[in-house]
């Protein structure tokens, strides 16, 4: 317990660090949120659009505005903190799109790519175990090699070649599932398939690894030995260890896929965070790159610490000190 | 969510709903359905017509114009629009707290510069009153043929004062939101669609057919393609999201349409470094590009190769030949073999009257250009290596590609940080100004370091003069001086534009130069 609260109080600086850097990252490269084909009328323009979004201030001041901790003269002439900062939980307006906050954006978006990288993360554990767990047990057979084979070729063929197969064949050929969109649970289907696909070839060769580690073990000759049935042996000996190096994948594989993606978002037109994630950076879009950042730190962070919790569970040998 | 009576697949991401400060061509087309100004865009000729005013006088010098309002005009919310809105709007839109890129048409109207740069404060003295409930009087510093064009720019639509004045920069944002347009905003989903339904309150809401439009974003060409195909959306309107890969396929469906438009692809020379300071250079390398090559082999939509920045036909004005034009009008393949051996003896001689024969001693310059651009075909990559090989084997002199993301590019231009550059331009009105007027010394666009005196008191000639005969004649004079006797830009062709939507299905789409395709003259027909 104390471990985790311990890891849990290291989180904090860990993403203030993470924050600060993208904060001041994203500022280095060229160009700026306004830059566009065409000028602005007029140099006063041009100064009060940047003016608005205090970008005509010192990093420094900006920096702390970011934060909440930017001291100014109001209106009232009387000396106050300046609204809003990171501190009071407020990531500022999208610099890109200005009618939008960052936390806004992120509330209509982030549940999207939640409700899409959960159905990917179950859709590559469901394609992963089985077949990872099928082709140790039966290793060497015609089986294990088919089956090696569809989770290498997954891991192989990247997300923006598989996706439009799967739109074509599927959607366009068979008709079977809308092309793209979301709302509907049909509309779900490929794009899970799509962004789960290669997570669950990574799945299969992780568990095909550790079930044959895990079946070569002394304990399993033990539990042989002692007449266990073979179901037993495998699925009550075997198994929970043989797991392990998946529970470990899952926490960044979690956090890569509820973070959404840039890849299938685009392809299947669903309106989550991924797009965003790349975009914003693109566009120099610099509250919401920091906005996202923040948010992708916090969760992986939270899902490794998950993971480790979830090792002390499974594996009787782990003890936090 | 139900499907919508008429979907549109508008392009990338609208950034804002605002009409004053929206900057992208997606932005327009939504916001252009939700408010109007005195005048709003025909569907046909892409013009303006009478929209909120329903009638105008104009004084005999071209000077001042007396706008007639409807006296049925009302905001969605049920607020009438009167004089006095439209005074507050463009007070609005120029006052450059305000901060709206396109406040330059204010220059127009009197008073208007002086308020944009920032030289005058007094909003008052903008050339705009209501001279009672329903007129509003203009007055503009110069006769301007096209000033009824310009009344339907989204940055002169009239905007609810109320709701400004109480939420400020995030005013769209109201819910309910008055609208002055065809249309009224159900839902905006970032990323995702904006909604809209008929405004009952509109004036001509008797003719505007749909009752729910979506406009639906996407920035990926295969996926509006899918969506097209599969019948989920109605119409493709933006054409970088059509594969330009597929063009050969494409075009010979019956639902793939293209027409011209007011765009120009062009290079832009650094005239500030060595050796773009020397016209002979310039000239010489503006000669060896086979335009042909390129409107045939990588755009293949039909663009026409064009020697001069103004596309033909732009408001009845004809440009003049440029620099290279006898290859231009070239219709025949001996023709333009012989046009363009021509013209490659002459840039040969250009390059060593500048100290440069057979390219010798030219320094190793580089060309940039946003990678990635054009629709996700590669369409400036492949531009910029025809050019680099064409001048290698013609002129013998060295260009390096240089590929560079689209915010560095624009950075990079801007400060001039460059030797030959990317470029083109979009014209906004029917005129020959809106891409003239670029290339003035002081224009923020002009982005070449080119300033010609002689260029600027003509277009300025040109403003002050009603009779349009003249006025064009001194235009001609001007761009024959920018794009056949200095060419700090070379004028490569001038675009097509290509959307798509089935005709049995789909009215109300007409091709024009401006490229404005309103949904509330579109409809479905059963």
């Amino acid at each position: 317990m104390r471990y985790f609260l311990r890891r849990l109080a290291f989180l904090v600086p860990l993403v203030w660090v993470i924050v600060t850097l993208a904060f001041f990252l994203v500022r280095v490269a060229p160009g700026g949120p306004f830059d566009r084909e065409r000028k602005p009328a007029s140099p006063a323009v041009e100064r009060a659009l940047a003016e608005k979004y205090h970008l005509d201030e010192s990093l420094g001041s900006q920096y702390l505005r970011f934060l909440g901790l930017k001291w100014e003269t109001g209106a009232d002439g009387r000396w106050h903190r300046a609204p809003g900062g990171l501190l009071v939980g407020d990531l500022g307006l999208s610099l890109k799109y200005r009618n939008h906050t960052v936390t806004d954006i992120i509330r209509q978006g982030l549940p999207v790519s939640l409700t899409l990288g959960l159905l990917a993360f179950g859709f590559a554990m469901g394609f992963g175990i089985p077949i990872g767990f099928y082709t140790a047990v039966r290793r060497g057979s015609w089986g294990d090699w088919i089956g090696s084979l569809l989770a290498l070729v997954v891991i192989c063929v990247p997300g923006f070649v598989l996706g439009p197969v799967l739109i074509l064949v599927f959607g366009l050929q068979l008709g079977w599932f809308p092309v793209g969109l979301w709302g509907a649970p049909l509309q779900a289907v490929l794009p899970m398939a799509a962004l789960g696909l290669f997570f669950g070839g990574r799945v299969a060769r992780l568990m095909r690894e550790g079930m044959t580690q895990s079946l070569q073990s002394e304990y399993i000759r033990t539990a042989r030995a002692k007449g266990a049935s073979e179901l037993r042996v495998l699925l009550r000996h075997a198994f929970p260890t043989a797991v392990m190096p998946v529970v470990s994948y899952s926490g960044p594989m979690l956090a890569d896929l509820l973070t959404g993606s840039f890849v299938v978002e685009n392809i299947f037109q669903i309106p989550g965070i991924g797009v965003f994630m790349v975009n914003s950076s693109l566009s120099r879009d610099y509250t919401m790159v920091v906005g996202l950042v923040l948010l992708y730190a916090i969760l992986l962070l939270v899902l490794n610490l998950l993971v480790d919790l979830a090792y002390g569970l499974l594996d009787p040998r782990v003890r936090y000190e | 969510m139900p499907r919508a009576d008429l979907v549109i697949l508008n392009g990338p991401e609208i950034e804002t709903l605002d009409p004053h400060v929206l900057t992208g061509q997606a932005d327009g087309r939504v916001s252009g359905a939700l408010f109007e100004g005195l005048t709003r865009f025909d569907p046909v000729s892409g013009r303006g017509v009478p929209g909120l005013a329903e009638r105008w006088d104009v004084s005999p010098d071209g000077r001042l114009y007396t706008f007639h309002l409807r006296t049925n005009a009302a905001f969605s919310t049920g607020e009438p629009i009167r004089a006095e809105d439209f005074v507050w709007s463009w007070r609005h839109a120029v006052d450059p707290t305000t901060a709206a890129d396109y406040s330059g048409f204010f220059f127009y109207v009197k008073g208007g510069k002086e308020l944009v740069t920032g030289t005058s404060t007094n909003l008052s003295s903008l050339g705009i009153r209501a001279l009672d409930p329903h007129t509003v009087e203009v007055e503009l510093v110069n006769p301007t043929p096209f000033f009824v064009d310009l009344c339907a720019m989204r940055i002169m639509a009239v905007v609810p004062r109320w709701t400004v004045e109480r939420l400020g920069d995030q005013w769209v944002r109201a819910d309910p939101l008055p609208c002055s347009g065809a249309f009224e905003l159900v839902a905006w989903l970032p990323n995702n669609r904006v909604r809209v339904r008929k405004n009952p309150r509109y004036w001509d809401a008797a003719s505007v057919r749909p009752q729910v439009v979506d406009f639906l974003s996407s920035d990926s060409p295969s996926t509006a393609l899918n969506l097209y195909l599969t019948g989920e959306v109605d119409v493709l309107i933006e054409k970088n999201l059509i594969p330009l890969e597929l063009n050969d396929v494409l075009l010979k469906r019956p639902d793939f349409h293209t027409f011209s438009y007011l765009g120009t692809y062009f290079m832009r020379f650094n005239v500030t470094r060595k050796p773009f300071d020397d016209v002979r250079v310039r000239r010489a390398m503006s000669l060896v590009l086979d335009k042909w090559r390129i409107v045939e082999r990588i755009t293949k939509l039909g663009e026409k190769p064009a020697s001069a920045v103004t596309p033909p036909g732009t408001g009845g004005y004809s440009p003049p030949p440029g620099l290279g034009h006898n290859l231009c009008v070239a219709t025949n393949a001996t023709d333009r073999a012989a046009a363009l051996a021509a013209n490659i003896a002459e840039a040969k001689r250009l390059l060593a009257e500048a100290g440069y024969p057979e390219g010798r001693g030219f320094p190793t310059f580089t060309y940039m250009f946003n990678a990635g651009g054009g629709g996700g075909s590669r369409t400036h990559e492949k531009i910029a290596v025809e050019f680099q090989a064409m001048l290698k084997e013609h002129l013998g002199i060295q260009m390096e590609l240089r590929p560079v993301e689209w915010k560095t590019y624009l950075s990079e231009m801007s400060r001039l940080n460059y030797d030959v550059i990317r470029g083109s331009w979009v014209g906004d009105y029917q005129d020959p100004t809106t891409f003239l007027d670029c290339f003035l010394a002081d224009s923020g666009n002009n982005r070449t370091g080119w300033k010609n005196a002689r260029y600027d008191a003509l277009l300025e000639r040109a403003a002050g003069t009603a009779d349009p005969a003249a006025r064009a004649a001194l235009l001609q004079e001007a761009e024959t001086l920018l794009c056949r006797d200095e060419v700090p830009i070379l004028p490569v062709f001038t675009y097509t534009g290509l959307y798509a939507y089935d005709p049995n299905r789909v009215g109300g789409i007409h091709p024009n130069l401006t490229d404005e395709h309103p949904a509330s003259a579109m409809f479905l027909k059963r």
